[in-house]
Parts: C-alpha cells; structure tokens; sequence
C-alpha cells in the first residue's frame, strides 16, 4: 500500500427540501425569529452605479414555474470590485454583493434591488463582462445550480468574455442573458432560468 | 504561497441531478452537461459574515423561539463539530445555519400539514459563526422523523438541514444531519441520493458522550468538509501576463 494522501472528501450535498425557508430566509416566508435577516440589502446605500431590479422565474421540465426556489446571488459591486479580503481594491461602505431571495409562494416569481456590476479583470488579462453569479436550491435539486446571469445591453462585452465563450452554441449563450426593460422609470433585467427543455439554462461545474 | 483555484468537485461524492427514486427531481434536473469552469475571481470570493450580523442567542434553539421560562417539547441535544476543507485546514469564522423540524417531525412552515403538533415554545432555525478553529455548536432539540409524499409510505429519518458557506461562493453547500443508529436512513429515497455509501456514512452525526453535558443535554458530533483550495506554489502561469 501506498502512503495516504490524507485529504479528506468533500461533504455530500442533500436537497435543500421544501421548508428551506424556515432556516435561510424566515422573515421573507413570514416567520418572525430573527432581528437581522441576511441578504436582503445586497448593495447598501452608498454603492456607486446604475440601480437596478433583478427579477425572473425558475421554471422546470413540465413548464411551470417553481414556487419554492431559493436564489443567492454574488456580484462585484460597479467597479468591478468583490467584497472579498482577496479581491484587490475597496468597495463602498455597506456593499456586500450578496443576496438571497425566495420566490413568491403563488406565482413563482423572484426578484431584487441592487446596482449593475462592473465588468471583473481577470489575473491573465482578460475582461470579464458585467454578471452576478447565481445559486439555486430548491426541493428536487440534489446540488445547487450554478449560473451567471449577463447583461442585454453589454453586447461587447458578452462577446468577449471567456466564460460565455465557453458555451459552443449560440442558442445556450442567450440563456445566460438577462432582458432589458423600464417600468416606472426603474430598469429591470428579467432572468428565466429553464432547468430543462431545448432552451435549458447553463449550469457551470465550477 | 497563494491560495489558487478550488479543487476540482468530486462529482461522484454528491448524488446526481437526476434520481428517479426521489420523484421530485425528475421534472427538477438540468439534462444537459454542465460547463465545466476553472474557479476565478468570481468563484473563489464569496460574501464574508461578521459577529454583527447574527445574534449569540441564534444557536440555541432551545431558546431562540420560546417563551420565557419554557422550553421546547423533546430530547434536547447539543450538535457540535467543525468546519473543515479538503485539506483538513479549519474554516474560521463561516456562517452555518440549520433548520429542523419539531421533536414530533413538524415543521414550522405554512406548507407543512402534517398532523404533529407545532411546538409553542420550536422555532426550528438557528445559525452561528464557526470560531477561529472552525468549531461551532447548536444546542436543539432532536427532530421526529416525518412522513412524506413520495412513494405511498416514505417516511425521512430524524435530520438537520444545514447551510454553510465557506470562504469561496464555489465551496457553498447545504446538506442535511442524520443521526447514528436511525434505522429510517438506509430506506430513504433523500439519502439513498448519494452514490457512495462512504458519502452516506459522512452524513451521520455520532453520538459523543464526551460533548454531553451530565443531567442536561446530549450531544452528536457532525464534522463538515467543504472543498480545498490548490496553492499556487506549482504556478505555470504568471499573474497579470
Ligand atoms: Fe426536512
């Protein structure tokens, strides 16, 4: 026998199961624990950069929307800055980048406040375009899905990025694209996730 | 040296999207192959949690939701343990958080009509941060096991939903608590997700008579490893080039 390498193994993953509101978002699904709710204020008030709304629906294999998904999002703030000790370069006061939603118990739908990210440099020079890392966690989900959701309006960017250049085909490259609107003078970026189907959303193994 | 990239995810350790035998994810698992990512910038920062975001009482369930001078119905447990990574180093200061349902195996939730009584005195959710050593404790009630709809008779065993996040958003994971000796594990479709059966044995807190606190409190001990990062003493590839 050979000598051990003595890594241990990563934990197993288990569904986050129907009541994942109780432990990750009580205030949001109406139970009353907690003083401080995590997740809700992702920018804080003195970010820098375009305010924005974030909103879309997770649908599955049969087309209906899942109404008991929950969503963590990971960003860096307009600067293209994380609120990390090992990103370089300082954030605004109260920018922590990160957020956790879940969706309305009726329709499914989710959404959040924030600011639009910068575009992120990369170690070897390269740019990546402005995005907020996904993760999702709902019953009948053994891992958490990955994704990234890009802008529509950052066409020169997306085309550049190493990530979504990963992506062979052009179809699956667009559903990664959040859609543009305005309501109420607000800008909203609108983000369907497909867990399955011909336009299925990419899902990285990171 | 630098800490580098993540290790790759051993994807043979997490059950598969797609497991029949747990319906739910039949209409809930992507198809297609994921795109498989070398971890960057975005991958391995993640939010940071700070002793002002939580409250010391947060750990203690046996507290957090009752009234005062009451306690909640049940075997009352103390679930403690560490936060390590794949290279067995301690992951300091990291947010866990559990949910659980009641000693009767009802949860808190609008959702949730099984005929178990709701506990006056059970909230059922708790968090902490893991101290310098990546230790943490929970001091609960065991939850009852519970049915539910799946086959016509599945019932889960006792267990406690648990989120962690590490250091990296790539290392988030959230997994559940199973208890030694439940012999509900080896039936349930949930656990029975997971491929290996060394994963399956990972899941399940052991009794720990030295943790227990005589005449008060009895502990299980859950250690949980998230994934190791690579230094970058080996470094093919210069910074900024
Ligand atoms: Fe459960």
């Amino acid at each position: 026998m050979a000598q051990d390498l003595n890594y241990l193994k990563e934990t197993p993953s288990q569904t986050a199961g129907p009541y994942v509101h109780i432990g990750l978002a009580p205030g949001a699904a109406g139970f009353d624990i907690y003083e401080r709710e995590l997740g809700w204020d992702i920018a804080g008030p003195n970010a820098k950069g375009e305010r924005i709304r974030v909103e879309g629906v997770v649908i599955d294999g049969m087309g209906s929307p899942i109404k008991d998904v929950l969503l963590e999002a990971w960003q860096a703030n307009a600067d293209g800055i994380y609120a990390h000790p090992e990103h370089e370069g300082d954030v605004e006061d109260g920018f922590r980048g990160w957020g956790r939603v879940i969706t309305d118990f009726d329709t499914g739908e989710w959404g959040f406040d924030t600011v639009k990210p910068g575009p992120v440099r990369l170690p070897d020079g390269k740019v990546s375009a402005p995005h907020i890392s996904l993760w999702i966690v709902a019953r009948g989900i053994n891992i958490g899905l990955q994704t990234r959701l890009y802008f529509e309006d950052e066409e020169d960017a997306n085309a550049k990025d190493p990530v979504i250049n990963l992506i062979e085909w052009e179809r699956r490259r667009q559903t990664l694209i959040a859609r543009k609107s305005t309501r109420d003078g607000e800008t909203v970026y609108r983000f369907e996730v497909k867990l399955q189907g011909q336009d299925e959303t990419v899902f990285f193994d990171i | 040296m630098k800490p580098g990239p993540l290790y790759q995810r051993n994807r043979d350790r997490h059950p598969p999207a797609l497991t029949p035998d747990y319906k739910t994810s039949v209409s809930r698992s992507p198809q297609y192959s994921m795109i498989s990512l070398e971890t960057s910038v975005s991958e391995i920062t993640g939010p940071v949690f700070g002793h002002n975001d939580i409250d010391p009482l947060d750990r203690d369930l046996l507290n957090n939701y009752a009234k005062p001078g009451e306690n909640p119905i049940g075997e009352r447990i103390i679930l403690h343990g560490r936060v390590l990574d794949e290279n067995a180093r301690p992951v300091p200061n990291t947010l866990v958080e559990i949910w659980q349902a009641n000693a009767g195996g009802r949860y808190r939730h609008k959702k949730d009509t099984y005929l178990a009584p709701i506990d006056p005195n059970f909230g059922g959710c708790g968090r902490t941060l893991t101290d310098e050593n990546g230790y943490y404790y929970f001091r609960t009630v065991k939850p009852g096991a519970y049915p539910w709809r799946n086959w016509v008779n599945n019932w889960r065993p006792a267990h406690i939903h648990m989120s962690i996040f590490g250091t990296a958003f790539a290392q988030r994971l959230i997994t559940q608590c199973y208890f030694e000796g439940d012999p509900l594990i080896a039936k349930c479709p949930i656990v029975k997700t997971i491929p290996d059966p060394d994963g399956i044995d990972q899941l399940i807190a052991r009794l720990d008579m030295n943790a227990t606190i005589p005449l008060d409190t009895i502990a299980y001990k859950f250690d949980v490893v998230l994934r190791g990062r690579r230094s970058t003493l080996f470094e093919n590839r210069l910074e900024g080039n």
